[in-house]
């Protein structure tokens, strides 16, 4: 059954929260807040109990799949297990009910954690300096063309150009489109890696900087990364990594050993931070030594008198965001790598490769690997290939749903046509892999013997296909009280 | 041994035979040997659960926090009461323990609520249309500004000086490294917007004038005469606002704001050192296709049956690349989910009285504070939950001794304005007692 909306359990005269009686002298409304400033009519919020709510909210989760619920491979997207523990710890009052202008004297405890977790973020990119401020991944890039910009400005050169590959994610471009930058593709050659002779004819004294992302989105490692970095840096370029897939290297290559420059890392990926639905992330941002200075304000210091935010940083580009980053997620993935120690690491992404490469294997006999070689932490199957009876990725996808399984990611990279992109991640078991192969191979039988089943799916869900179309036209983006008449 | 890794040694030998590779250390090959790291990298050891949980209560011990301390501090972020529910139903790890939600069928949970999240927010600021939340307050500034110069190409952003100082910092950052555009400040007098400067100031080829209501000083700003004069000049109308004041005060939408926004951790939020926060981001109907964010959608499945997805995601990163409206991808959802059990909690009723009592607290405080002799009012505007006061004696003193007395003081308006070197911001909210404020009145007292 379906839930109606919040608005449509409301029923005048009942409450969902009970609030105390004003305890100090009251004075007349208008005598505080002149007329035309107070607000006339209703607020529009719903009346419902305290039970009430419950149900809803309780009802519309049971209608949400999670890691906590179900394998949610989702390629790029690292949906982790996330441990509860770490939840338990951020939300201690200590670290929750702190105020973000309290003196700092009296918030040593955060500071010290931010100033830590810097060091170890460090030791994992090899960056000089990483500030936690921003609220996601496509937060830092944008951050990072900014220092980038200004770092420019400052040495007199004009530099107008992002280069990212074809295979990259969309905030990449998007981010460099935001910042004023003229965007400019690069191919990915038959290997699906970065055509070294087209990035050399793209490269040019007006390239600020190439963004990439190690291993590429269809899970490959740029073997040629070492060139690619020459290539760029010899034209006074800067090579940015998007740190989206870094759940293949942890403790087995450290990017600035590539030539990395400045980078963003995604706790809400690689280092097991929920994802919430969409968010809150963190999206770290690390820098070499170049462009460190350029870093947003503030930055936590320590000196003899303990740790403090520092504003004094003449090169900075300034402030991003209020106040200091998502404080609650860093804890997080503090946690997770004080758990995890330099040992356990490493075994995060040796057990993230081997899944993947498990996955592929026994899926690619069934589907279309267009690039059929060992993969990092994901792969890319095609849908297409073969007899499909038009059966396309997104049929796919949503018939897995009735299988209990969350699709991968689809249509995405863009250089695999009905691209299906599978990141297992670390924590899931053989089993558990076992069955998403088992359904898969019995969703390729269909497509020969039923198409129409896989066409029509999902079949066992509490709602079926939905109408994207039909929304986009009619454009229903709120709930409004229906009027008397209509 | 990490408990959050399923495979033993013996799926993994059976793993990799399947794979036909001799170990896992084959599975790397594609990475060469001169780019490995020949040493374990240099980080502490593992902890266990409880070693983790010791390790982690004494940092957490070390902070001063404010269920100890009364606090009388608000400045963006604010200690309102969170009832039970919020919690214990965004807890909910089929919600916090999902993505985006890419695939509808199988998020409808995440949906509705995100839908329900962007009507609730609608009908609170009479506005058209809500996205599903932006990063925090001052980035969703920093979007309604890009907003704006995407509509009129306007090369001017006028900013009112009574706006918060983080925001005004974040948006000169983006603003003049972004889009180039130039950055004028309209001073205030008496607390809010000097009316004859605006009008002075502002030109044809203003983008938008900025305001906040209530402002960083908690004076309500004179919203209608701003709106004429923007209005007049052709620009756009752009207002940061704290959702809880509209339990009482005028929403945006009737004093014809173009653009709303504001900082949403006031509702359901916790103060987490000021993040996570919620961007909330409203807009009149025709700015619709140039809105940035992820926007829910209404529609039906085959049957019939009502349903949501996401949608006009053509307008967003994954779509559009280069010439996407924004480049946000990972949100606040989980926040705004908050903001809609909260919303939901409290109600029609609940809202309104958490604002009435924090006018009414706030305006009792101001009262006995500037009955004592030395204390006065920086301005004399009306104001809603916070109110600046100018003391006899300097604010770090004051604060001193509030603290060793377990109150958190209010927020020092020298750090950000040179001319109000001696004005505190303090903040009331529906949690602080009679009692708590007359002990504060108590303590100031006693500092003449």
């Amino acid at each position: 059954m379906r839930e109606p909306l919040i608005f449509e359990k409301s029923r005048p005269g009942r409450r969902g929260c009970s609030l105390p009686a004003c305890d100090v002298d009251k004075e007349n409304l208008k005598k505080l807040i002149p007329k035309k400033y107070l607000r006339q009519g209703g607020l529009g919020l719903p009346h419902v109990s305290e039970p009430d709510v419950v149900r809803h909210f309780v009802r519309l989760s049971q209608q949400n799949m999670g890691v906590d619920t179900n394998f949610y491979p989702l390629g790029s997207c690292t949906m982790k297990y996330n441990p509860k523990i770490n939840e338990d710890i951020a939300n201690l009052p200590g670290f929750t009910r702190v105020h973000p202008y309290q003196p700092q004297v009296s918030v040593q405890g955060t500071l010290q954690l931010l100033y830590d977790m810097e060091k170890l973020l460090c030791e994992i990119s090899g960056m000089d300096r990483v500030s936690l401020q921003p609220a996601a991944g496509a937060h830092g890039e944008l951050t990072s063309l900014m220092m980038i910009k200004v770092y420019y400005e400052d040495k007199k050169e004009q530099r107008d150009t992002v280069l990212v590959p074809d295979s990259a994610h969309g905030t990449n471009p998007a981010s460099s489109g935001l910042c004023g930058f003229r965007v400019i593709e690069v191919k990915s050659n038959q290997d699906g890696e970065i055509d070294l002779d087209d990035l050399k004819d793209k490269m040019s004294e007006r390239v600020a900087v190439l963004m990439l992302t190690i291993p590429n989105t269809l899970g490959l490692f740029e073997r040629n990364i070492l060139e690619i970095a020459e290539i760029v840096h010899h034209r006074g370029g800067f090579l940015y990594l998007d740190g989206a897939n870094l759940n293949a290297l942890l403790g087995i290559v450290r990017p600035s050993d590539l030539g990395i420059d400045i980078m963003h890392l995604n706790l809400h990926k690689t280092f097991s931070t929920p994802h919430g639905g969409g968010g809150p992330g963190s999206g770290p941002l690390g820098a070499k030594e170049k462009l460190a200075p350029y870093l947003p304000l503030p930055m936590v210091e320590k000196d003899k008198k303990g740790y403090y935010l520092d504003y004094n940083r003449a090169k900075s580009i300034g402030k991003v965001r209020s106040f200091y980053g998502n404080i609650e997620v860093i804890i997080k993935a503090y946690c997770y790598l004080r758990s995890l120690g330099k040992k356990g690491l490493k075994k995060i992404s040796h057990n993230a490769v081997l899944n993947a490469n498990y996955l592929m294997e026994r899926l690619k006999n069934y589907f279309y690997l267009p690039y059929d070689q060992p993969c990092m932490h994901e792969f890319v199957l095609s849908g297409v290939e073969g007899k499909m009876k038009d059966v396309r990725t997104l049929d796919i996808a949503k018939r897995l749903l009735d299988f209990g399984f969350h699709p991968p990611t689809i249509y995405f990279p863009l250089i695999v046509k009905e691209a299906l992109m599978i990141e297992p991640t670390e924590t899931e078991s053989k089993e558990t892999l076992d069955a998403f192969v088992s359904s898969m191979i019995q969703i390729r039988k269909e497509i020969d013997e039923d198409p129409s089943l896989v066409k029509q799916a999902p079949h066992n869900l509490s709602i079926g296909r939905l109408d994207e179309v039909k929304a986009a036209k009619e454009l229903k983006l709120r709930w409004k009280e229906k009027k008397s008449g209509d | 041994m990490i408990p959050y890794i399923s495979n033993t040694e013996e799926d993994q030998k059976e793993m990799l035979k399947e794979i036909g590779a001799r170990s896992i250390e084959d599975l790397f090959d594609s990475i060469p040997q001169n780019l490995r790291l020949k040493i374990d990298l240099n980080l502490p050891s593992s902890l266990s659960e409880m070693e983790l949980v010791n390790e982690l209560k004494g940092l957490s011990g070390k902070n001063a926090h404010l269920d100890e301390y009364v606090s009388f501090l608000g400045a963006g972020s604010y200690d309102h009461f969170i009832p039970s529910l919020v919690d214990h139903l965004s807890s909910r790890s089929e919600f916090y323990t999902s993505y985006t939600p890419y695939q509808a069928e199988a998020s409808q949970g995440m949906l509705q609520a995100t839908y329900e999240y962007q009507s609730l927010i609608c009908e609170l600021f009479k506005m058209d249309v809500c996205n599903a939340s932006l990063y925090e307050g001052a980035t969703a500034l920093v979007e309604a500004a890009v907003l704006a110069h995407r509509i009129n190409h306007g090369r001017k952003v006028l900013l009112a000086k009574s706006l918060h100082p983080e925001y005004r910092q974040v948006l000169t950052t983006y603003i003049k490294k972004t889009l180039g555009l130039s950055i004028i400040e309209v001073d205030y007098e008496n607390g809010v917007t000097d009316l004859a400067q605006l009008k002075e100031r502002i030109s044809n080829d203003t983008c938008c004038v900025v305001i906040q209501n209530p402002n960083f000083f908690g004076c309500l700003e004179k919203v209608n005469q701003i709106e004429e004069i923007t209005h007049q000049a052709g620009s756009l109308y752009i207002v940061s606002v704290d959702p809880i004041s509209l339990g009482i005060l005028i929403p945006p939408g009737e004093y014809n704001a173009d653009i709303a926004m504001g900082e949403g951790q006031a509702l359901g939020g916790k103060l987490n050192f000021g993040g996570p926060c919620l961007g909330i981001f409203t807009a009149k109907k025709e700015f619709l296709r140039k809105m940035p964010g992820r926007i829910v959608g209404e529609t039906t499945d085959k049957g019939g049956r009502r349903g949501f997805v996401l949608t006009l995601q053509t307008r967003e990163q994954h779509i559009r690349r280069e010439r996407a409206t924004s480049n946000i991808c990972t949100n606040q959802a989980l926040n705004a989910l908050r903001a809609a059990i909260y919303l939901s909690t409290l109600g029609e009723k609940g809202l309104a009285k958490v604002a009435h009592l924090c006018l009414q607290k706030s305006h009792y405080a101001a009262k006995r504070i500037y009955q004592i002799p030395g204390f006065e009012p920086t301005f004399r505007s009306p104001f809603f939950k916070e109110f600046a006061v100018r003391c006899p004696v300097s604010p770090g003193k004051i604060n001193k001794l509030l603290w060793d007395n377990k109150i958190l003081g209010g927020f020092d308006l020298g750090r950000f304005y040179p001319e109000l070197e001696n004005s505190l911001l303090f903040s009331v909210t529906e949690k602080r007692t009679g009692e708590e404020i007359d002990k504060l009145t108590l303590l100031l007292e006693d500092m003449v």
